[in-house]
């Protein structure tokens, strides 16, 4: 044991000999810019002609790749346009908490379920995890996921508060077998063990169709940012309404009236109008790249995005390269999933003259992504800030700039 | 099982065009839960994992209040109370009057103004009983759930007060709160959006 860790030490030290340097490094921020970012590497001079760290017990991400979220007092943003693929890592998966993060010991957690059901009963993780386990990959998102007030925002800043994973739990269906239903449940209430000890009120119907107790994320355990130990996970719906750190569902004939669902997750939509219970994320996409910060040169140029629906698979991403005066159909990543991000691409030409692009997704629904102004018309010049899934443009400049387009919400 | 779900859709969703926000949704009956097709075609009618709930454990977390009045427990409050513990524990967040409270302000104009787009108890909550029932379990931010049952009513009392939709002098207990009109209420509208091509 000894020999072995003084054998570490010396490859270690041996190896930080080469070019340990604390410097200010160029990161490559997504495809285009570099940027200044301070760092500490251990860089030699040529990796050929040293040997390098043994295997570890945890993986690291290089030091060249800085991904950070973007942080306020009460959510951190997902940085969309520095990821690949569909899936987000773990530890970027966007947060948005009420009562911070708790400090659980899954041996002190339980999950009540009582109410309307016959037999009112109690579960702990190690009898979750008994269960017919089930998997799926969807995105989640916070149904306050929109700014659009500024040309310099990036696609972190839009619309950060989504993110994609593999979710493993028992389905919410299973425990309700053990427990029974009386005849008139029809709505469950979803308590957290958070400081704000949040609630929703659910309709029943959706947690029978496919609501998850999820208790993994992408391989591993729950992170207590995303409700460790377990917690409610709802494909499709808003954010808001997949409890973390899920202590308690109470059956109920009717709907508890929270804070969230009143006050908060609710919508002004016309003639004074609150909109309310509304669950449903509607289709949305974005263009990640090119997109602002980034810098771009004239000639062929990939652009890339995502685009999702909350109401089934996407069935089409177009793309407009001149404002939207014409759109063309762009690839779809497969596979193309229920309720989940799908990456799109669509090669492009750019002559090097000031234009627009834009993408839109449509759904199997029939569902096609609105622009700014036809939401206005829809709700009114009070809408509220929740669902807003407009169609978002970014000006290219000669220079090769990229900018958002604000658009005005009246 | 999922075949005949399916088949309830339409008649749940015509059911919901006509009802109150509240009944939108319609139970399921017990037989229609559907089971996720097993590897090996068998599933049990119950695992039976898991314990049965005590009276204790339900009394532990039960703690939500219904604008039924469902969940209040005994007790009550008035708005020289609430007052008091406003100012000690609630003003240094929430403001001591309509321009102050970093972190939601709650005191309404003395004269309404819609313009401003605030969302206030007196122009945007449905139902009194859900101030009951949020200052109770994460009230005050920095001690949250530590009100006594007396604390909370007065405070729910001095805030529908200063609202003008509750008397100075009135006492407010489990049984008159869910009673108390909310102007909003008849505001909220359920969601009516359903895919499709039309916008929402």
């Amino acid at each position: 044991m000894n020999s072995m860790n003084e054998k570490k030490k010396i490859s270690r030290r041996t190896l930080l000999g080469g070019a340990a340097a604390t410097a200010a490094i160029a990161v490559q921020h997504a495809f285009g810019k570099w940027v200044q970012r301070p760092a500490v590497i251990s860089q030699p001079a040529d990796p050929t002609k040293v040997q390098g760290p043994p295997p570890g017990a945890l993986g690291t991400r290089s030091p060249f790749e800085q991904l950070r979220k973007t942080t306020s007092e009460t959510s951190s943003r997902t940085p969309l346009q520095s990821l690949y693929g569909a899936i987000t890592p773990s530890d970027l998966h966007f947060e948005r908490h009420h009562g911070g993060v708790p400090a659980i010991d899954p041996e002190k957690h339980e999950l009540l379920i009582h109410g309307m059901v016959d037999k009112p009963m109690v579960f702990t993780l190690r009898d979750l995890k008994r269960f017919p386990s089930f998997s799926r990959i969807c995105f989640l998102e916070c149904s306050g996921n929109f700014r659009g007030n500024r040309p310099t925002l990036t696609p972190q800043d839009i619309c950060g508060l989504t993110s994609q994973s593999e979710w493993t739990g028992v389905l919410l269906s299973t425990l309700l077998r053990e427990t029974g239903l009386r005849p008139k449940a029809s709505w469950f209430l979803a308590e957290g063990g958070d400081a704000a000890v949040m609630t929703r009120s659910i309709p029943l119907k959706k947690g029978l169709e496919d609501g998850l107790i999820a208790y993994a994320q992408n391989g591993e355990a729950l992170r207590p940012q995303h409700g460790y130990p377990f917690r409610l996970f709802l494909p499709g719906w808003e954010g808001n309404t997949s409890v973390k750190w899920l202590r308690r569902l109470e059956l109920s004939d009717q709907p508890f009236m929270t804070r969230e669902e009143t006050s908060k997750y609710t919508e002004g939509i016309k003639d004074g109008k609150i909109r309310q219970f509304s669950f449903d994320m509607d289709a949305r996409s974005i263009i990640t790249f090119p997109a602002y910060p980034q810098v771009v040169e004239k000639g062929w140029i990939e652009i890339r995005g995502l685009a999702w629906s909350g109401r089934g698979k996407i069935i089409q991403v177009e793309i407009s390269t001149d404002a939207g005066k014409s759109w063309y159909t762009a690839r779809l990543q497969e596979p193309v999933l229920d309720k989940a991000h799908t990456a799109f691409r669509y090669l492009w030409y750019w002559n090097g003259e000031n234009t627009e692009i834009m993408s839109r997704v449509t759904d199997e629904t029939g569902y096609l992504q609105p622009t700014m102004r036809q939401l206005v018309e829809a709700r009114g010049s009070s809408m509220g800030g929740y669902h807003l899934n407009p169609i978002t443009a970014w000006v290219i400049k000669k220079d090769g700039t990229v900018l958002f387009r604000p658009e005005e919400r009246k | 099982m999922r075949a005949n779900i399916r088949m309830l859709v339409p008649v749940l969703l015509a059911a919901a065009c006509r009802q109150a926000p509240q009944n939108t949704h319609q139970a399921v009956p017990y037989e229609q839960i559907s089971v996720p097709p097993a590897d090996n075609g068998r599933w049990p009618q119950r695992f039976g994992w898991g314990r049965a709930a005590t009276g204790e454990d339900i009394r532990a977390k039960d703690i939500d209040v219904r604008p039924d009045g469902k969940g209040l427990p005994p007790g009550s409050g008035n708005v020289a109370g609430g007052r008091g513990v406003y100012a000690q524990k609630c003003a240094a967040c929430h403001g001591t009057d309509h321009t102050s409270g970093a972190y939601g302000r709650l005191f309404p104009h003395a004269v309404p103004d819609s313009s401003k787009g605030e969302k206030l108890i007196g122009n945007y909550w449905p139902y009194a009983t859900t101030l009951y029932d949020y200052i109770n379990r994460a009230m005050p931010f920095n001690q949250p759930g530590s009100l006594s049952r007396e604390e909370v009513y007065s405070v729910t009392a001095y805030l529908l007060h200063m609202n003008g939709l509750w008397a100075e002098k009135a006492v407010l207990d489990q049984y008159n709160l869910p009673g108390v009109q909310m102007p909003a209420r008849e505001r909220f509208v359920p969601d009516n959006r359903s895919g499709g091509p039309e916008i929402k």
